[in-house]
């Protein structure tokens, strides 16, 4: 196999609240286009360690960086290389379609007339292009997590840290969200993913499973399963919680 | 900076999206201002006022005058027994009743002294208060004019406290502490909301996570907010004079620094709020309750801070308004410049940085 750049390099990294250990010495890596699904039931400490990737939160120790960019001295610099998609799908309801695009599109700095062609071909793609005067609230739910993705990778990021992304839609768009994800991976997007939907790890490059803030399992799904004498990710993540 | 500017333009986007929010920033002020000004009033019109005069000489008689051409009452007949005050009042034709003694002018010029009567239908506390002070006024007036040897038979120390208000117009106290309340209300509670709201629909997630620094999205938020709020000050002085006469004597551009800096210090407890809360109700409940009561209690906008208790003049001492109050009506009806308002301007701008200082810390706080 060859080897592929550490696009995140995590190593030892410790986040506590008062006497709370949130994230209890995590050390590992994500390869540069890879899918890494970071699995764990609620409350295991995903969404405190993507926090502190993101920038939106500082380690307690460690030692992190993040597009080759330490995360105590460089995170403006982190931010600009990163998307990220909150489980709320949050894109401004009184907004329409078309503004939300192009106010996210400037945060990242992209001048109007990339962002205007950038919209045309996105819309198109997305088969959303009649929606793009209407306002957020007034289009469906399934929609509304597609342009969420789409307005993350925008800017075309290094890697897009996605929190959460398929709660409350249903299985057929759930295929199809990872099916945009995929694609994303293809222009060369890594994809750092929080989710407790044990199925949908099958579709990640690797995984790795936390349970009461520490990395009980890393690797691909395919090993996991054998090395767990499993059937699915979800005998997998049993097995592991019950020990 | 173009990313700055997108970011504000969606700001403003969304407050003239909003029906409510455009409602609060627009309606409000106009409606507050009209209901405080012709309801709340505390000027008095058409009083109606009883005779009873038991000397009938010359002078009760110019003094009845007097008062019915002051413009401020209007005669309810004349009675001749003690009785009838209080038919007056109970039928409701009269408010105040003048009683003149017997023997009125020969009192008035060879002993000096005379006594007037003048008995009120308290049942309207307020509206009697008023009607008395104002009948004395007249009254006062008079007898002065008359001889300056005269001996007035009351003593009245209204004078001095209706200086810059001759008329007693209700309006010109009202309109410094509307501006205080409005101005708080807006600034503090609109930005407290909007900012609790990017919370609530996790978008504040988002902008923390792109390049935008916390500060830059705290001034994009808040930026629309600035120039509405002045907007809207402007207004509330354009309405006090265009539709009841209250003048700007001071000088106009000190006025509008004055706002602007009370703005910014309105602007900045409302982050302040906006960090301490999870929901947009909890910051509204915050912000009205925390805020909007005790600037129209405390603030000597209602309740004059001189008649509280002393350990509620020292919470009023803590109170943004309090102060806001005092310049604006120094500017506005006394014309006074900076030379006499530094004090409490400078109690204002240490309140605005300390309340700055206070979000940016609860905001980095929050951050780790």
């Amino acid at each position: 196999m060859e080897v592929r750049e550490h696009i995140i390099e995590v190593k030892d990294m410790v986040k506590k609240y008062g006497s709370f250990t949130a994230n209890d010495h995590l050390s590992f890596h994500v390869e540069r286009g890879e899918i890494f699904g970071f699995l764990g039931a609620n409350g295991a400490g995903k969404t405190t360690a993507m926090r502190i990737l993101c920038g939106l939160s500082y380690p307690t120790s460690g030692e992190i960086r993040v597009a080759g960019h330490d995360v105590y001295r460089e995170r403006e610099r982190i931010k600009r290389k990163i998307g990220y998609m909150s489980q709320k799908f949050s894109l401004y309801e009184d907004l329409t379609v078309s503004e939300n695009i192009h106010l996210y599109a400037g945060i990242y700095g992209l001048g109007r007339k990339q962002i205007v062609v950038r919209e045309e071909q996105l819309l198109e793609r997305l088969g959303l292009a009649h929606v793009r005067n209407r306002l957020i609230r007034e289009i469906p739910l399934g929609w509304k997590q597609k342009l969420a993705f789409s307005v993350a990778i925008f800017h075309q990021p290094a890697i897009v840290f996605l929190d959460e992304p398929t709660g409350g839609v249903d299985p057929i768009t759930r295929r199809q969200f990872w099916e945009m994800i995929h694609d994303a991976t293809e222009e060369g997007i890594t994809v750092f993913v929080t989710t407790h939907y044990m199925d949908e790890a099958e579709y990640c490059d690797r995984v790795s499973i936390m349970v009461d803030g520490r990395i009980d399992a890393l690797d691909t799904p395919a090993a996991l399963k054998q090395q767990y004498e499993s059937v699915n990710m979800n005998e997998v993540f049993l097995k592991l919680a019950r020990s | 900076m173009k990313r700055f500017f997108g970011f504000v333009k969606k700001e403003f986007q969304h407050i003239f999206r909003d029906k409510r929010t455009l409602l609060i920033l627009f309606g409000l002020p106009i409606v507050m201002i009209i209901l405080f000004g012709f309801v709340v009033s505390t000027e008095i019109r058409d009083v109606k006022v009883g005779i009873w005069d038991r000397s009938m000489d010359q002078a009760s008689i110019r003094a009845t005058q007097k008062i019915f051409s002051s413009g401020y009452f209007v005669p309810a007949g004349y009675i001749d027994h003690e009785e009838e005050i209080g038919e007056l009042f109970r039928s409701g034709k009269a408010r105040v009743v003048v009683v003149f003694e017997e023997g009125f002018e020969r009192n008035l010029l060879r002993e000096d002294r005379a006594a007037i009567n003048l008995i009120a239908d308290a049942s309207d506390a307020n509206t009697a208060q008023l009607s008395l002070t104002y009948l004395q006024g007249v009254l006062m007036t008079y007898f002065q004019s008359m001889n300056q040897d005269v001996e007035v038979p009351w003593s009245v120390n209204m004078k001095s406290r209706m200086f810059y208000n001759e008329e007693m117009k209700g309006v010109y106290m009202f309109i410094p502490g509307l501006m205080a309340l409005i101005l708080v209300l807006i600034s503090a509670l609109m930005t407290s909301v909007t900012i609790a709201r990017e919370k609530e629909f996790g978008t504040m997630e988002l902008l923390l996570a792109s390049p935008l620094k916390p500060r830059e999205i705290i001034l994009g938020k808040v930026t629309p907010y600035v120039l509405l709020s002045f907007v809207n000050a402007m207004t509330i002085v354009l309405l006090g004079f265009l539709v009841f006469d209250v003048p700007v004597r001071g000088s106009l551009w000190l006025l509008m620094l004055i706002c602007m800096l009370y703005i910014t210090l309105a602007l900045s407890l409302g982050v302040l709020i906006s960090t301490n809360v999870k929901t947009q109700q909890m910051a509204m409940f915050i912000s009205l309750l925390g805020l909007m009561l005790p600037s129209i209690l405390l603030s000597g906008f209602i309740f004059p801070i001189e008649n509280m208790p002393k350990v509620l003049q020292w919470f009023s001492a803590i109170m943004p308004p309090r102060w806001f109050i005092v310049i604006v009506k120094n500017i506005m009806l006394k014309g006074t410049g900076f030379a006499f308002i530094w004090k409490e301007t400078l109690i204002l701008l240490g309140m605005t940085i300390f309340f700055i200082l206070a979000a940016v810390k609860r905001f980095k706080i929050r951050l780790n």
